[in-house]
């Protein structure tokens, strides 16, 4: 096998997740409703009870709506994660993973390309998102622009891989609904998405500390850091460790004979 | 050139599913025949490496599949029991997507495909989505998906299975065909016996046993039997199928 028969495998993997997301154009519709939502409704309401005081990386007071952006971007990416380990079972059960499976390349390679082609999608909703919240005046600037797009994919990695290792273990499609009271919601709510820490340790320590322990507040510093244009390095650190080892699960769970204990 | 299986034996928990079966196929035509649980589903699954061997071993063109599956599946083409097409995608985007999987390149890929297509009168359909074909066509796409990377063997799980007689003639008669053409090994595997003709070699399956393994012809008149019915009735003692 040489480089071009990896390459044009990697583009053929991407390019069918990119089909298949055009091919569903409701999907694009309901993520970008659901942060949506939250910034235009949610925040506007929660703005006045809940007054954020200047934080890193904020050099003044902000509006809460500025304040949830970060977290909804990563909520987008999340949810495409999630997403996409759905269409994994799906496929599984249609049978159209056999064809994957069937490819001469490596398995660890086809994996990567899937979550290259995650985290591509990520990002291009989250760019929408961003866009479109410039209607309730979040100002991003052009830098922030540039520097959310590597932590964006990074974080699409680190959910896509997770997403790889749920698909790998939920049995049936009908499953799959726990997913959203186990995975999806806990990670959500316990991080620094909806709100800082501090204020989350004011509230319960046990509770606060619980959301040190999540990945996903790690995520949404990250962002939240990159849309300034910083690097927020102990919160970068976190991310890539659990992308490593989520992914480094994912390609293990997705094993033939791992496959085959189960 | 071929499928060589020595010893392969495999379990699910502790239901014997095929019980050290030793097959040597050549080039042409080979049908597994078997009724339903004899074993034929998992040996498919085993040659295509989606369950991994265990028990006894399995050389195709001559590389072990345990150790060089890599090669071995870039020349092996095979289609599925169960429809694995994605439906939301067109016929072309389907096949383009499987021969990136392989690492060819889409120009070289649609020329590939053209032909196929051409030959199992699928052309027109180029751009139509999998969701508004028949099971006919879904059958011919798949099997146009198969051949596009140029496979030397070629496996069918009960490719005809669920289509009208003239679909399942044509897809028969195009896969007879290209035996003879290019040379390549066929493994048809079917419970329906009418798919079987006098110069096939003919493989037995029952109990996850091999049963029988000859030409046919040479196989009915071993067994001193008239046809395909009566030997498979006889070396199975099955009579669901006839």
């Amino acid at each position: 096998m040489t480089f071009n028969h990896y390459y044009y495998c990697c583009l053929g993997i991407v390019k069918r997740e990119i089909s298949r997301f055009i091919q569903q154009r409701s999907r694009l519709f309901s993520a970008l409703v659901r942060p949506l939502l939250w910034l235009i409704v949610f925040a506007a309401g929660f703005r006045a009870a809940l007054g954020v005081s200047i934080m890193e990386p904020y050099g003044t007071y902000i509006t809460y709506q500025e304040y949830i952006i970060p977290g909804l971007c990563c909520m987008i990416v999340l949810f495409n994660g999630m997403q996409s380990s759905l269409s994994m079972v799906y496929d599984r059960e249609m049978g159209s993973m056999k064809v994957l499976l069937m490819s001469p390349l490596p398995m660890p390679f086809l994996l990567c390309c899937k979550l290259i082609a995650i985290a591509f999608l990520s990002l291009m909703q989250v760019y929408v998102f961003l866009l479109c919240a410039q209607l309730v005046d979040v100002d991003i600037s052009l830098l922030g622009y540039l520097t959310a797009a590597p932590a964006v994919f990074l974080i699409a990695f680190f959910l896509g891989a997770l997403g790889l290792l749920l698909s790998s273990l939920i049995k049936q499609l009908e499953n799959f609904a726990g997913v959203m009271n186990f995975v999806i919601f806990p990670m959500f709510f316990l991080s620094s998405a909806l709100y800082p820490l501090w204020k989350m340790q004011e509230a319960s320590i046990w509770l606060y500390r619980l959301c040190q322990y999540n990945p996903f507040t790690y995520c949404v510093e990250l962002l939240r850091f990159a849309l300034f244009g910083q690097l927020n390095l102990s919160a970068f650190s976190v991310v890539l460790g659990a992308t490593v080892i989520t992914a480094v699960l994912a390609l293990i769970s997705f094993s033939p004979k791992f496959s085959q204990q189960r | 050139m071929g499928i060589v299986i020595n010893d392969l034996s495999f379990a699910y928990g502790k239901k014997k599913a095929l019980n050290k079966v030793n097959l040597s196929l050549t080039t042409g035509f080979n049908v597994l025949l078997g009724p339903n649980g004899a074993g034929k589903s998992t040996l498919f699954s085993l040659l295509t490496g989606l369950t991994q061997t265990v028990n006894g071993t399995i050389n195709i063109n001559e590389d072990d599949l345990s150790n060089n599956k890599s090669k071995i599946m870039s020349q092996m083409g095979v289609v599925f029991q169960q429809s694995t097409l994605d439906l939301d995608l067109s016929v072309k985007q389907n096949l383009l997507y499987y021969a990136s999987l392989h690492g060819i390149a889409p120009k070289k890929a649609l020329i590939n495909i053209e032909l196929i297509l051409s030959q199992l009168s699928l052309t027109e359909r180029l751009h139509d989505k999998v969701r508004t074909l028949n099971g006919g066509h879904r059958r011919r796409v798949e099997i146009a998906r198969a051949l596009i990377h140029q496979p030397k063997v070629l496996l069918l799980d009960e490719p005809t299975v669920g289509l009208d007689v003239e679909s399942r003639l044509l897809i028969i008669s195009y896969v007879r065909n290209l035996c003879t053409e290019l040379g390549i090994c066929v493994l048809w595997t079917t419970h329906l016996m009418d798919e079987v003709e006098q110069s096939d070699q003919l493989i037995i399956i029952n109990k996850g046993e091999i049963q029988a393994h000859d030409q046919s012809s040479l196989l009915c008149e071993q067994y001193n039997v008239d046809d395909i019915y009566q030997l498979y009735f006889a070396l199975t003692h099955n009579t669901e199928a006839v």
